[in-house]
C-alpha cells in the first residue's frame, strides 16, 4: 500500500522514527519533533507524547520509538507537549515556526 | 446501556486472561505494535486490512465478517474485550463494527494498550492460536451509521459533532497532528456542527472520564438529548469514541457515526462549509 493511501485511509499515528519521510515539504510543513529523556539522560522508548494547542486542548498523540523520538505535523504558533511514561511525567512549551523544530522533552517521577 | 456491560477495567482483563468464553482482541490500524507485544492471549484485527474492503471505501460484508471472525477462533456467544492504541480509537470503531453486525456481547477494555503499559501489566510476543469456529453475523444494523446525505439533512436541524481537535474543526489543519497536513479535502466543518473533541471525554491515561462529567461536557456544548445525533472525525474511528461514549455510556437512543466523515463530507462538491471556531449557520 503506497504512503498516500495510507495516509489518506488512516488516522492512525505511525511507527516514530528520526528519518522524516521524503514526502514531506519543509516549506510547508511545521514539524515538531524530539527526544523524550529521562532524568538520568536516557531516551524514553514507549513514551506516550501529547501535543497540545494554544489553549491545552489535545491535537495528537505518539508513542515514542527507538531513541525515544516522537515527531508531529503542526501549524505555526505555540503548543504544548506533554510526555507520559514509566519514567514519569514531563511538558515543554514549544513556539514553533515552518519547518523543523526540535525540541527535547525531560521527564522526571 | 451502562459500564458494566460495555467496559472492563484493566484489573478485571489481567484476571481473566483465562476465562473461558472471553476472548481478547487489539485493534489497530498499525498492528506492528501487536506483532512486537501483547496482551497475552489475544488476538488481532487490523483496521485497514481485516475490517475495510480492499476496493471500493466500505465495510466488509456480512460474509466477509463471519469468515474473519471465525478464523480468529470468535464465537457469537463469547464476550468479546477490544483494546487497542490510540486511546482505543480503532477498538472503539471495531466495538461500533461488531455491533453493526449484531454481536451481542462485546466490551472495550478502559484506557486501551495504553494504561496496560503504563501499568506495567504482561505483554508478550508469543503467537496466538484459537480453534476455528463457525461465525455467523447478524445483517448490517443501518440505524447505528451514518452516510452523507443523512449529515447534509441535519444540518441546523438535529445534532452534528464534530470530535476532531479545535484546529481540525476550525480549518487550520486538515488532519491529526501525527500526520502530514497536504490533503485533498476542504478544511473546516459541517456547519451547525458542534465542536466537542474526543479526547474531552478521556482522561490522560486513556480511561473514559464518570458519567457525570460526561454529561456536563455534552450538556454544556449545547447537545440536545431529545434530538437525534450524528458524529464524525476525518475517517471515522475518533467519532466512534464519541458515539461510545454518547451511546454505550449515556445511554442516548438515536445515536449515528459518519464513518465517511471528514474525508467524504470535505471532498463533496456544492455542499455547505463553515470556517473557524463558531458552528456557523444552516444556508
Amino acid at each position: 500500500m503506497g504512503n498516500q493511501l495510507s495516509t489518506a485511509a488512516g488516522c492512525g499515528a505511525p511507527a516514530q522514527t528520526r528519518d522524516l519521510p521524503a514526502s514531506i515539504d519543509l516549506k510547508s510543513e511545521t514539524v515538531v519533533t524530539g527526544q523524550v529523556v529521562s532524568s538520568a539522560g536516557e531516551p524514553v522508548v514507549g513514551a506516550y507524547v501529547r501535543l497540545l494547542d494554544r489553549l491545552g486542548e489535545f491535537t495528537a498523540e505518539v508513542v515514542t520509538g527507538d531513541e525515544g523520538v516522537f515527531r508531529f505535523f503542526a501549524a505555526e504558533g505555540a503548543w504544548t507537549l506533554r510526555a507520559l511514561s514509566r519514567d514519569g511525567d514531563g511538558e515543554v512549551a514549544v513556539s514553533a515556526a515552518t519547518g523543523i523544530n526540535e525540541v527535547t522533552v525531560p521527564v522526571s517521577r | 446501556m451502562s459500564r458494566d456491560n460495555t467496559l472492563v477495567s484493566a484489573e478485571w482483563a489481567e484476571q481473566n486472561l483465562n476465562t473461558d468464553k472471553v476472548v481478547f482482541v487489539e485493534v489497530d490500524e498499525d498492528t506492528t505494535a501487536y506483532d512486537s507485544a501483547h496482551i497475552p492471549g489475544a488476538v488481532k484485527l487490523d483496521w485497514k486490512t481485516d475490517l475495510q474492503d480492499q476496493v471500493r471505501r466500505d465495510f466488509v460484508d456480512r460474509q466477509q465478517f463471519s469468515t474473519l471472525l471465525s478464523q480468529r477462533g470468535i464465537a457469537n456467544d463469547d464476550t468479546v474485550i477490544l483494546y487497542g492504541g490510540n486511546n482505543n480509537w480503532f477498538a472503539a470503531y471495531a466495538y461500533w463494527y461488531f455491533k453493526l453486525y449484531g454481536h451481542d456481547s462485546v466490551k472495550l477494555l478502559d484506557g486501551g494498550r495504553k494504561k496496560w503499559e503504563l501499568d506495567a501489566r504482561p505483554l508478550t510476543a508469543d503467537a496466538v492460536s484459537r480453534p476455528t469456529t463457525t461465525y455467523v453475523a447478524s445483517e448490517l444494523d443501518n440505524t447505528i451509521r451514518a452516510y452523507r446525505d443523512d449529515v447534509l439533512g441535519a444540518i441546523g436541524q438535529t445534532n452534528l459533532i464534530d470530535v476532531r481537535s479545535p484546529d481540525e474543526y476550525a480549518g487550520r489543519l486538515l488532519a491529526p497532528a501525527h500526520l502530514p497536513q497536504e490533503q485533498s479535502q476542504r478544511p473546516g466543518h459541517v456547519p451547525t456542527a458542534l465542536s466537542v473533541p474526543w479526547s474531552k471525554a478521556a482522561n490522560e491515561d486513556g480511561t473514559f472520564k464518570s458519567d457525570d462529567d460526561l454529561r456536563e461536557l455534552y450538556g454544556a456544548a449545547g447537545l440536545d438529548d431529545t434530538k437525534p445525533t450524528i458524529a464524525y472525525c476525518r475517517i471515522g474511528e475518533r467519532s466512534s469514541h464519541t458515539w461510545f461514549v454518547l451511546r454505550e455510556l449515556l445511554g442516548h437512543g438515536d445515536v449515528r457515526n459518519y464513518d465517511g466523515s471528514w474525508t467524504e463530507y470535505g471532498s463533496l462538491v456544492g455542499v455547505p462549509i463553515a470556517l473557524g471556531d463558531e458552528p456557523g449557520k444552516a444556508a
